[in-house]
């Protein structure tokens, strides 16, 4: 063996040992995308709890939230490596694009995990710091590593993961959960699955590929046209929840049920237009002003609370 | 026993400066943000206190 071909062979070493990911492969692993929908729920949360906290910490509390959420998602890379390989929309994630080891992604976020919830329990309160623990591991531990495989329910479960930051944010500024916090939580988990199962229609093949049983590989299409007309119908009073509990104005109540409105008719086109491309744009258009929908009924709450109802 | 060096591509080492970068960043943050979080938590009572 030649000194050259020595060479290669540690190169070729070191580089099955990792150390090739940058850091904008690293701020990859923590979803930013979704992790910009958590820091906007959970403001909208901390800034509706009574209370007052110091500024500073309430933003040390939206980061903390924040990098929980993204420490979630650099977990669950770790844990669906092989099928992200497999679908269209993730395999250019940095694990199955070889930049980053399943290793170095599962370290990271065991870091990011401890420190995001340790840091908040002691910048807020514990309560705030175990809710944000509970809402890594649910999103680890019970969607990715267990329903996520094995149910077509799992992102109707799995959806609390994503519908706790709210929760977290109110947590950190009154150490409780009330009615008004839950009320916040039950607004994603209910909008959550005709979100992602408008995704599923469109990217049927993806998830049959890769043997993840969402509901239109399981239960096909059609029934699963069914369920996102039950959950938008279902959607339309919890999106008006915040205004029958009483801490919402009735400017809100008829936004919400405008919107509500709104996300139900994209649904009942979804549940019409079942042929082709028609089809696909119908499911494509729920599913984009299903993010729209959320944004406005979160941003409306913040705007009530920040300037005062209308 | 011959210890060998690992021989780093430009590459590894350019993305290993660019790490080396963002943790020293974000210690000195951590940093920053411990000491302000510890003065807003005891507030006036960071001088008033046994000795």
């Amino acid at each position: 063996m030649t000194m050259l071909d020595q060479t290669q062979g540690l190169q070729e070493d070191v580089t099955d040992l990792g150390g090739r990911g940058s850091v904008s492969d690293y701020i990859a692993l923590l979803k930013p995308r979704v992790m910009s929908l958590v820091v906007f729920t959970a403001a909208v949360g901390l800034v509706m709890a009574p209370g007052n906290q110091h500024p500073f910490l309430s933003f040390i509390s939206i980061l903390c939230i924040a990098i929980g959420g993204g420490a979630s998602g650099a977990l669950n890379m770790w844990w669906d490596a092989d099928i992200d390989a497999v679908m269209s929309r993730t395999k250019k994630r940095p694990i199955p694009a070889g930049k980053i080891t399943r290793e170095e992604a599962f370290a990271f976020g065991m870091v990011l995990s401890f420190g995001s919830v340790l840091t908040l329990g002691l910048v807020a309160n514990w309560v705030a710091a175990g809710l944000l623990a509970f809402t890594i591991f649910f999103y680890v531990v019970i969607y990715t590593m267990w329903l996520k495989r094995s149910t077509p329910q799992n992102i109707v479960i799995g959806g609390a993961a994503g519908a706790l930051p709210p929760m977290v944010g109110w947590a950190a500024v009154t150490g409780d959960v009330t009615l008004v916090s839950i009320a916040l939580f039950m607004i994603t988990f209910t909008w959550t699955p005709p979100h992602f199962w408008a995704l599923a229609l469109v990217k049927n093949g993806d998830y049959q590929e890769a043997g993840v049983p969402m509901l239109p590989v399981v239960a096909g299409e059609t029934a699963t046209r069914h369920q996102i007309v039950l959950y938008s119908l279902l959607l339309l009073p919890v999106g008006m929840s915040p205004y029958f509990l009483g801490f919402a104005s009735a400017f809100f109540g008829v936004g919400s049920a405008i919107l509500g409105l709104v996300f139900l008719g994209y649904a009942i086109r979804v549940w019409k237009v079942r042929e082709g491309d028609a089809a696909k744009k119908a499911a494509m258009s729920l599913f984009k002003f299903s993010l729209f929908y959320l944004m406005l009924i979160f941003a409306g709450l913040l705007a009530e609370n920040m300037i005062g109802p209308v | 026993m011959s210890k060998q060096k690992a021989v780093l591509s430009e590459e590894q080492i350019k993305t290993r400066r660019g790490r080396s970068v963002a943790l020293a960043v974000t210690l000195a943050v951590l940093v920053a943000m411990f000491y302000v979080v510890t003065i807003v938590k005891l507030g006036p009572g960071i001088i008033d206190r046994p000795l």
